[in-house]
């Protein structure tokens, strides 16, 4: 039923929620006694100004499409799923650990599928917990995944600073760096690296899956009622299961990439704000994998910019949260305007009777 | 805590005692913050980026003014303006009251973060302190029973909530709101502006839960003060049943808890230090596990409560 007036609306309310938390930002810009033009002017040059800027950009952007899916996934299935940070972490450290064990006596090739499938083992199976958990015992997800963020987090520090530590990384804990053969290489021509690939990739396989097989039919299904699909007999628990086990690879894959592209090492740099970044493409996209691909370009490009507003307007680095947070805020309000733009609005082919009034109280005042 | 390594194992109990109690404080309001919100419907998961905006104004105010009760006063306010946002933002048609909370955890700590950068260096006037242990002669007991007179305020105000909820027109309004909305409308109640009042209240009380943090223990403002404790007294009230007095325990427990890492560590068990860390976390983890059903819904849960009415 849906016609180009409805896909319109929800893309240009996505996009015009994003302006408006600009321009909100840009408000709060010029309360601190920042020029709001001239930190737009930055926050464009660092993040689509030129190639250059813009291979930092899709940098970022990697991570995002991989961690957003971890969110959007689950979201079909009606459960909020806020452990994007967590599945990351162990990700990366279950990557780490093959890499390491594997050493160089393999061809890189193969020690890297290696270590994607370890990182997109360990963040499935981490949030899977938070499905299981929400199936078998009614405990809320969004607050079980949170929570295992902080044990990720923990158990990272421990792993870290103890077991794996590199006793050369003094300032920074960091465990023993991948050698450089086995590290993720560079698409050819840029700077990014091919994590940019496995995100796009990622997204739209993810978006197959949910818009074009019975199983993601099956999964929009028990999130749209989940109790005509039990009676419809589907399997709940274990869609359930597969969809946060598909959501959580995807983070954990992300976390691979960091690992194996970027870092080199496990170390706390692994937590620098993909899982919150993540959540907020997932959302701003309506949970929708292509669209997701877009958002983390917008959301890369605010990340890539937190260091010039650093430097050039003498901002601190919390602005991009508070940026994030902004828009985040402006996005879910957008929601509520659905429909509610008569330009959108479908002609209606019937009209319909007057609905009876639904409970006391509410009857309709009928002036004669 | 390097004085009750003088106390040898004996600092363990103790640290655990004097942690339930200075632990214990932000989990307290917090999660009596959290309570009067849910009582009325709606859920709070953004107390965490509230508790961080608390701890923030209230050190930044108390260094500025130099009085940390107009800090206490700050961190309360500020705590209320990011529960206007949540309040009515969360109302909205269509707009879903847990993605707002995850939202506002995002902006609460970008606020923190923004404002609160100058304030990371200096040192800020801090609450003062009633001396339980003074009798006892030895340093460390003293330094664990220095109680700070937010907690025994949160002593206080957790059986007050409980009458307030069972014996006042206020409390009545807000548990009808909060149990059966229709009923509410019945009865000529506003259940925008209930559940706004409602939120606003409880986004206070959780500022004054940072203001603990920042002006009491661990008494310095940092971007790593609080680790979840927002989150966990969401968890916390489901463990207390939304009863007050229950939330007042539930507290008591999880401080103690979160003691549990540092007073290891000081009678120079480091091994795995990170991992006590954790214990908090596990332990609501494992405390939902074993309260929450599938087969019903939880005693004492809202009618309403994450409902889209």
């Amino acid at each position: 039923m849906s016609s180009w007036r409805r896909s319109f609306e929800s893309i240009s309310l996505s996009f015009g929620a994003i302006l408006a938390g600009l321009l909100l930002f840009g408000i709060f810009c010029a309360a601190v006694g920042q020029n709001p033009f001239a930190v737009y002017g930055s926050i464009w040059k660092s993040a689509f100004g030129s190639w250059q800027t813009f291979q930092n950009t899709l940098i970022r952007a990697a991570p995002l499409m991989l961690t957003a899916l971890c969110t959007a996934l689950p979201a079909r299935l009606g459960l909020v799923i806020i452990g994007n940070e967590g599945a990351l972490v162990v990700g990366g450290l279950a990557a780490i650990s093959i890499g390491l064990a594997m050493g160089t006596a393999l061809p890189p090739v193969l020690s890297q599928i290696a270590m994607a499938i370890a990182g997109m083992i360990a963040g499935g199976l981490w949030i899977m917990a938070a499905g299981a958990l929400k199936h078998y015992r009614a405990v809320n997800e969004t607050i079980s995944s949170l929570l295992l963020n902080y044990v990720a987090i923990a158990l990272l520090n421990h792993l870290v600073g103890g077991p794996m530590r590199d006793p050369s990384s003094l300032n920074k804990p960091s465990t023993f760096p991948l050698s450089e053969a086995v590290m993720l290489g560079q698409i050819p021509g840029t700077r990014v690296h091919w994590g940019l690939l496995y995100g796009i990739v990622a997204c739209a396989i993810a978006y197959f899956l949910i818009q074009r097989t019975t199983f993601g039919f099956a999964a929009r299904t028990a999130g749209g009622n989940i109790r005509a699909a039990r009676i419809a007999g589907l399997p709940v628990g274990q869609l359930t299961l597969t969809v946060c086990f598909l959501a959580g690879s995807c983070a954990g894959l992300a976390g691979m990439v960091e690992v194996a592209a970027i870092q080199g090492s496990a170390n706390e740099s692994l937590n620098v704000g993909y899982g919150y970044g993540g959540i907020l493409v997932a959302f701003a996209a309506r949970h929708n994998p292509l669209a997701a691909i877009f958002i983390s370009l917008l959301v890369g490009g605010i990340l890539a910019s937190g260091g010039i507003l650093q430097r050039a307007h003498n901002l601190p680095d919390a602005t991009v949260l508070m940026f994030e947070g902004i828009v985040f805020l402006a996005v879910l309000y957008s929601d509520s305007l659905y429909g509610k733009i008569p330009w959108f609005k479908e002609k209606p082919l019937v009209v319909s009777p007057p609905s009876p009034p639904s409970s006391p109280g509410q009857e309709p005042v009928v002036i004669s | 805590m390097a004085t009750e390594a003088a106390l040898g194992w004996w600092g363990v109990p103790l640290a655990i005692l004097a942690g339930t109690m200075r632990g214990g404080t932000p989990f307290l309001f917090v999660s009596l913050g959290e309570c009067l919100t849910e009582k009325s419907g709606k859920i709070n998961l953004g107390l965490e980026g509230t508790l961080l905006t608390g701890a923030m104004a209230a050190y930044g105010v108390s260094y500025l003014t130099g009085s940390p009760w107009v800090g206490v006063l700050a961190a309360g306010l500020a705590g209320a303006a990011l529960g206007v946002i949540h309040g009515w933002l969360s109302q909205q048609f269509r707009v879903n009251d847990v993605a707002v909370g995850i939202a506002m955890i995002i902006f609460g700590s970008g606020v923190a973060f923004f404002f609160g950068k100058p304030f990371i260096q200096p040192k800020a006037a801090q609450l003062p302190t009633i001396d339980l242990g003074a009798w006892s002669g030895i340093p460390a007991v003293e330094a664990a029973l220095q109680i700070s007179p937010l907690f025994i305020l949160g002593v206080i105000l957790a059986p007050l909530m409980q009458w307030f909820f069972k014996s006042t027109r206020w409390g009545l309004f807000i548990r009808a709101v909060g149990d059966s909305p229709d009923a509410a409308k019945a009865m000529g109640v506003s259940i925008f502006k209930v559940r706004l009042l409602s939120v606003i209240a409880g986004s206070f009380l959780a500022g004054i839960g940072g203001a603990s943090l920042s002006l009491y223990y661990p008494g310095l403002w940092t971007e790593r003060i609080s680790s979840g404790q927002g989150l966990m007294a969401v968890a916390l009230v489901i463990f207390a049943r939304w009863n007050p007095i229950q939330c007042l325990w539930a507290s008591l427990l999880f401080g103690g808890a979160q003691a549990l890492g540092p007073a290891l560590q000081s009678v120079g068990l480091k091994e795995g230090y990170y991992l006590f860390n954790a214990a908090p976390y596990i332990l609501t983890l494992m405390i939902m596990i074993f309260t929450c059903s599938p087969k019903r819904s939880l005693t004492g849960a809202p009618g309403a409560l994450g409902t889209d009415t």
